[in-house]
């Protein structure tokens, strides 16, 4: 163990559905207990909370929760917490929790991102959605071109790939499919039927070149991951899984302006941290929000070459559980649910424990890369179990 | 598309850039100190940090540098299918704007085609367009 080293320690996951009728604050605190029990830790040695986007008071579902809510409703006493958008994606909770415990701010962290989308949706009276006739800030760029959706920002990345690099749909259709398949073998994906290729081409276009499927969907649930300082693991019993390395760069704060993601720098600053490469990985958690943000994190990581994603991944065998590269083994967001980016670093610990079931992947994994983000969101984490 | 666009509310960087096409023509925020254009506009040139900055008119032409053909209703008012597209402004090196390609069959888009500025007004906003020549 490594005392002045950030470690994930108890991780939790309320029930996954949608239009749930539990609240957000008790989905919450049903995450809470669970990462409790398994860290072996109480309520009273929590001192810190962190979360993303904190409560988003213009669209409820989205972020129905903040840390202060949390504090207050579970009455924790906090001697730090945050709360924030600005940071660089929902992972970046996590980098945030890190710093405060390897800064002696605190030593265990309650980091939660909870999703309620699917129930607000069922519900706009408790609920009220998102007003759109007049735009601001960075959605004026977008939204008065009816272009209203990530989906829409992202496809325009993706159409470049198709053109230049020759991606194909039966490539893209393997991020899903491989989603799909491993959900099948976890028991609280939110999906658990497996999706053939006929039905991923014959399904609808949501915006060209992304389908239905290529899209992760509203979904309601809570998944917390415990941080906890090097010096404080003699207070916990599981296994505590290392955070090796983290990033979370951006170069241009823009969905539009750039030709590459922030997860290009971002990835390549997480190598710099790290004595670990790409080779050295025994699963990836790749954000799949929409299927093509999965293939530039694999491009960006180094696992293959700018452009190469679509031939990496085709045919499906290199990134299956037992492939060279087990990838979004709990089944990813387009499996297991819209956990908005928690849903990657919750399932690399499960793998790293061995605690995959059905899912495991063989072997003795000791490292995981997980990462959250498209367009100027991305952070990536290097775990490592010692 | 005939749904009501949403409005951009204007303020004292993004006015200029909104109602300019009442006279037809595209303008975006020009640094008369190193002539680069910054977008977003912005009370300052991000390449310089020169407050020398002012809006300038370019040529109206630029070329789809990525697209989309949209199927989703996002609302129920929304006619579908359309096609959003990055365009490269010429005359405004780096800026690639959000917009939307009219006037041509969606699947008559591409990368790379070039094509010009039109605008759409809805009260006093312009709307920058773009159509195949």
């Amino acid at each position: 163990m490594k005392p002045d080293s950030a470690y994930i320690t108890g991780i939790g996951q309320s029930e996954v559905g949608v239009r749930l009728t539990r609240s957000p604050t008790l989905l919450t605190v049903d995450a809470v207990k669970e990462a409790l029990q398994e860290a072996g830790l109480t309520l009273e040695q929590i001192d810190g909370v962190s979360t993303y986007p904190g409560r988003a008071a213009a669209f409820l579902g989205f972020s129905p929760l903040g840390a202060d809510d949390l504090i207050e409703a579970m009455g924790i006493r906090a001697a730090w917490r945050m709360g924030s958008g600005e940071i660089s994606s929902q992972l970046g909770a996590v980098v945030a929790a890190a710093q405060a415990v390897r800064t002696g701010m605190c030593r265990h962290v309650i980091c939660f991102r909870t999703v309620y989308e699917a129930a607000a949706l069922a519900n706009p009276q408790e609920w009220p959605p998102l007003k759109r006739d007049t735009v601001e800030g960075s959605s004026q760029w977008t939204a008065p071109f009816h272009a209203y959706s990530a989906a829409n920002w992202i496809a325009q990345y993706a159409s470049r790939h198709v053109k230049y690099y020759g991606l194909t749909r039966e490539q893209l259709a393997q991020v899903a499919l491989n989603g799909h398949a491993n959900a099948a073998r976890n028991p609280r994906a939110l999906v658990r039927k497996p999706l053939t290729m006929d039905e991923y081409l014959s399904s609808r276009m949501i915006t060209t070149p992304l389908c239905l499927y290529d899209c992760d969907r509203f979904t309601d649930a809570s998944t917390v991951l415990i941080v906890s300082a090097g010096d404080a693991l003699d207070e916990v019993k599981c296994a505590p899984v290392r955070i090796d390395a983290m990033a979370g760069t951006v170069e241009r704060e823009s969905w539009d302006q750039t030709e590459f993601m922030a997860s290009s720098p971002t990835a390549r600053d997480l190598w710099k941290r790290t004595d670990y490469k790409p080779k050295d990985v025994d699963t990836a958690q790749l954000y799949d929000g929409f299927s093509f943000l999965t293939v530039l994190w694999l491009e960006a990581l180094g696992f293959c070459g700018t452009g190469e994603g679509g031939r990496f991944i085709e045919g499906g065998r290199r990134i299956a559980l037992d492939g060279e590269l087990p990838l979004n083994t709990g089944g990813g967001q387009l499996g297991a649910g819209r956990l908005h980016g928690f849903g990657f670093a919750h399932e690399a610990v499960m793998q790293l424990r061995g605690r995959g079931g059905d899912r495991q992947i063989p072997g003795d994994p000791r490292v995981a890369v997980c990462a959250s983000g498209g367009g100027p969101l991305a952070t990536a984490l290097l775990l490592a179990r010692d | 598309m005939s749904m009501q666009r949403p409005v951009p509310r204007l303020t004292e960087e993004n006015r200029f850039f909104w109602t300019s096409g009442a006279d037809g023509l595209l303008r975006f925020m020009h640094c008369n100190d190193c002539q680069a254009i910054t977008h977003p506009p912005q009370p300052l040139c991000r390449h310089c940090l020169s407050e020398n900055v002012a809006p300038r008119a370019v040529p109206g032409t630029g070329e789809v540098y990525s697209f989309t053909v949209n199927y989703q209703k996002w609302m129920p008012a929304l006619d579908v299918p359309y096609v959003i597209a990055r365009v490269a402004i010429d005359g405004a090196p780096g800026v690639l704007l959000t917009t939307n390609i009219v006037g041509c069959p969606v699947e008559s888009v591409d990368i790379g085609d070039r094509v010009r500025v039109t605008f759409e007004q809805q009260g006093e906003i312009y709307y920058p367009l773009f159509e195949k020549p």
